[in-house]
């Protein structure tokens, strides 16, 4: 339903200004001008995707992502202090975050998805714990190593080395991160529950 | 340095593997099909979208709102031609891959806007879907301070986003 909201606005916002500005020939052409560079867009995008996730597939298989997570538990004990009891949960959340680290988008969600329930049905309640919290802020903020389908665009559009802005995007996410664990914890003190 | 580290990254893990003696081609083609479906799994959103968002570049919807926002922006460092990118990437990935894309290719892969675009891609996430997805699946009604805590976190990515571009180009 969001989506279908957000696509209503966009016509309708670029008709109107189109109206308002007198460009609404370039509009109209924008229209199937736009689908056909989606496709192209796919394409071009489909080597490094391809290849990335060929890569991902062999950092799980030979069992580099375990070895991850096991690095992981120990930082994630103290920032989940709630959850440290619980050896299921504890995985769930290691392998979470791991997956999230490397790109795998689609490994994390799942994994995320059982924490959140393995941690509710510990707390018996319908309201987020604050370990639910911080752990869905810290999925929503990026804490991608590689992103790699940011990658796959810029070389795509012609960048010479489209992994150059890495030690950029580190920055970015990693205090990002940061700040969305310190403000969960500084508002936890308000949320009382 | 950066040229290197894919180079680098698929000879470490190869290596690793072998190591493991575990296999290392059979891996890469299943992963690779992996990758295949990803993509045709993103297509159609983007060819719907892209659409609508070349539409809305050709209207000159975004200059116009670039010029409204200008002062807030540029009091923050942030280029405002990047305020539809923020404006989407909350709450749609394919919406906001395809106006980082726009962005890209109107200014250039390599200008102050196109990489700000690509690390604000790259250092968020699609925070409301994140959000919903996740309490939905574990039938959670209050969210408490989760919202505010997201939002906080995705501010402060795009402010960095930028601030970072400018530092390291």
């Amino acid at each position: 339903m969001a989506m279908s909201i957000i696509w209503l606005m966009l016509l309708l916002l670029a008709t109107l200004t189109g109206l308002l500005t007198g460009s609404t020939q370039a509009v109209g052409a924008a229209a199937l001008s736009g689908a056909q560079s989606a496709v192209t867009l796919v394409f071009s995008m489909a080597g490094a995707i391809c290849l990335w996730s060929a890569l991902a597939k062999l950092m799980d298989a030979s069992g580099l992502m375990q070895k991850l997570t096991r690095l992981l538990r120990p930082a994630l004990r103290r920032l989940f202090p709630d959850a440290a009891g619980d050896e299921r949960t504890m995985g769930f959340l290691c392998a979470n975050l791991s997956a999230n680290l490397l790109g795998l988008g689609n490994a994390a969600t799942p994994m995320g998805i059982n924490a959140v329930r393995r941690m509710q049905a510990v707390s018996g309640t319908a309201e987020a714990t604050d370990d639910m919290c911080l752990l869905i802020v810290m999925n929503s903020a990026s804490v991608q190593l590689i992103p790699s389908t940011v990658a796959a665009l810029r070389a795509s559009l012609g960048a010479a080395s489209a992994f150059d802005i890495l030690p950029a995007v580190w920055l970015a996410s990693s205090v990002s991160v940061t700040s969305g664990i310190l403000a969960a914890r500084l508002l936890r003190r308000w949320w009382r529950r | 340095m950066t040229d290197l580290l894919i180079p680098l990254l698929l000879i470490f893990v190869s290596v690793y593997a072998l190591h493991k003696k575990q296999d290392v081609y059979a891996p890469l083609v299943t992963g690779a099909q992996d990758g295949l479906r990803l993509l045709f799994s993103i297509a159609p959103a983007l060819i719907v979208l892209l659409t609508a968002v070349s539409m809305l570049r050709a209207s000159g919807f975004f200059e116009r709102m670039s010029q409204f926002l200008a002062p807030v922006c540029s009091f923050v460092g942030i280029p405002p031609e990047l305020v539809p990118l923020m404006l989407i990437r909350p709450f749609s990935g394919s919406a906001a891959l395809a106006v980082g894309a726009e962005l890209m290719r109107e200014h250039g892969v390599n200008s102050l806007v196109g990489r700000t675009a690509a690390v604000m891609l790259g250092s968020s996430e699609t925070t409301f879907y994140t959000i919903g997805v996740y309490f939905g699946a574990a039938g959670v009604k209050k969210t408490r301070y989760t919202v505010p805590a997201a939002v906080v976190a995705d501010l402060t990515g795009f402010f960095m986003a930028a601030l970072s571009v400018r530092l390291f180009f």
